[in-house]
């Protein structure tokens, strides 16, 4: 061969070749696939927040069940104002549907060094995260029996990686009708318990201490529970931990929502 | 016999010849690559708690060798010797990445199921041995039969395991059955 194939001028050619090639096949099959993976996503959401409300879903009936018991989805900003809200049927391709509002992403670029910042302290987060202009969706639904429950998205940090979870208040927007947790790396046997239903069934009934210090208690294991608290994973204090965070965080915006809504409503 | 015959009877070599139907079933029993050669068992450990993730596994890791031993084997008179382990590297990563992507588009439920596993196909020891001690040294096509006999000799023992590990356990011993949803042994090559 003429070319000398292992010439340091040969290897880099060869590498930047490699990456070009690499990259294009990389970015082609990403772009290609983009609109399906999207759309599981957007169905896997829907589980989960009609998981919530103890509604089944699979993909297969996913939209339909969700357009079913989701009658109104409403945006609101850090104050708690009302920003948009929508009944028309979910678009996951429309960004200014409160439904595609990506908690997570907001939760990585900007939430997630606010809070550890501000510590618990919600004025300070709120001063922190003021010029944001973070918005915050909200699921109305109805149940069978007409029930009013509302579904709110928590994202949060659990020991290794990011948890989240949906919360469902019944329209009293302080008793917890249920609660959907997941994570993406938990440890198995500890923090991953969190999805399981031996925990997430803790919560049903529960209330929001709204006069309290916290809105509501994920306590370390074997504690004397009340209605404001329920007991942690044994074993698995700091995603215990994270679950208490998101929520007290992520619950006192909607809180303020809330109360200035039923304000308004007397 | 003239060199000339002895070049045209290896051009003759069918693809099917017996050296080359042995790359096809030794690694099935004489030198398996879980069993006697006790590569990739991390995986084959963790993903044998259904057959349906068992299934989905085996195909990928048979696309990933496939594709990845016959790139190896085409560019093998070009890559550079120095560089060698991070373009084979490359190339599976690449490959993973795809199917991991495909996966998640087509099949979201068995992706999420599998989680890591499958971008750990990367660290799969017996693809890169494959590339390392076979495709780069070897045409294209025994690559190919190399990279399908390797792939099986992985496929059918987790299926295997995986088949036992249902009838045992599911039927004679349901005490014995967790929720495997929940379930995600620890991480490792």
């Amino acid at each position: 061969m003429a070319i000398d194939k292992n010439s340091t001028g040969y290897t880099f050619l060869f590498s930047i070749a490699m990456v070009v090639v690499v990259g294009t096949a990389l970015a082609f099959t990403a772009l290609s696939l983009k609109d399906r993976q999207d759309a599981n996503a957007a169905d896997k959401k829907m589980i989960d927040i009609l998981g919530a409300i103890g509604v089944d879903a699979d993909r297969s009936n996913a939209s339909d069940i969700f357009a079913e018991y989701v009658v109104e989805r409403i945006a609101i900003d850090l104050e708690g104002k009302q920003v948009s809200s929508t009944k028309s049927p979910v678009n996951p391709k429309d960004k200014t549907d409160p439904f595609s509002i990506d908690v997570k992403k907001d939760y990585r670029s900007s939430v997630k060094s606010a809070a550890k910042a501000a510590d618990g302290d919600d004025a300070a987060l709120m001063a922190a995260l003021a010029d944001e202009g973070l918005t915050f969706p909200l699921f109305q639904c109805v149940t069978d029996d007409d029930q009013n429950l509302f579904v709110i998205p928590i994202v949060g940090s659990g020991l290794w990686g990011p948890i989240w979870g949906y919360i469902a208040l019944e329209d009293d927007m302080t008793t917890i009708f249920g609660a959907k947790f997941d994570h993406k790396t938990e440890t198995p046997g500890l923090g991953a318990e969190i999805r399981e239903s031996f925990f997430t069934e803790k919560f049903k009934g529960k209330k929001l201490d709204v006069e309290g210090a916290a809105l509501f208690s994920v306590l370390k294991g074997g504690a004397a529970t009340d209605e404001y608290s329920v007991d942690g994973i044994t074993g698995g204090t700091i995603t215990s931990k994270g679950v208490d965070e998101m929520m007290n965080r992520t619950l006192k915006v909607y809180l303020r929502y809330f109360q200035s809504e039923t304000r308004a409503q007397r | 016999m003239s060199t000339e015959t002895a070049a045209a009877t290896a051009k003759k070599e069918s693809l099917f010849s017996k050296k080359n139907r042995r790359l096809l079933s030794d690694p099935l029993d004489d030198s398996n690559p879980i069993t006697v050669q006790v590569l990739g068992i991390c995986s084959a450990l963790a993903i044998t708690v259904q057959l349906q993730q068992a299934v989905i596994m085996s195909l990928s890791v048979l696309f990933v060798m496939i594709g990845g031993n016959v790139i190896v084997s085409l560019l093998r008179n070009m890559i550079p010797d120095r560089i060698r382990i991070i373009v084979q590297l490359v190339i599976v990563a690449s490959l993973v990445i795809i199917v991991d992507q495909v996966l998640k588009a087509f099949q979201p439920d068995i992706s999420e199921k599998l989680s890591v596993f499958v971008g750990l196909i990367i660290t799969n020891c017996i693809i890169m041995g494959r590339l390392e001690a076979f495709a780069l040294a070897n045409k294209p096509g025994p690559s190919f039969l190399d990279a399908i006999g390797n792939a099986m000799g992985y496929a059918w023992i987790l299926l295997a395991v995986s088949v036992v590990q249902r009838f045992l356990v599911a039927e004679r011993f349901p005490c014995l059955e967790w929720d495997k949803s929940s379930f995600s042994p620890p991480v490792g090559s």
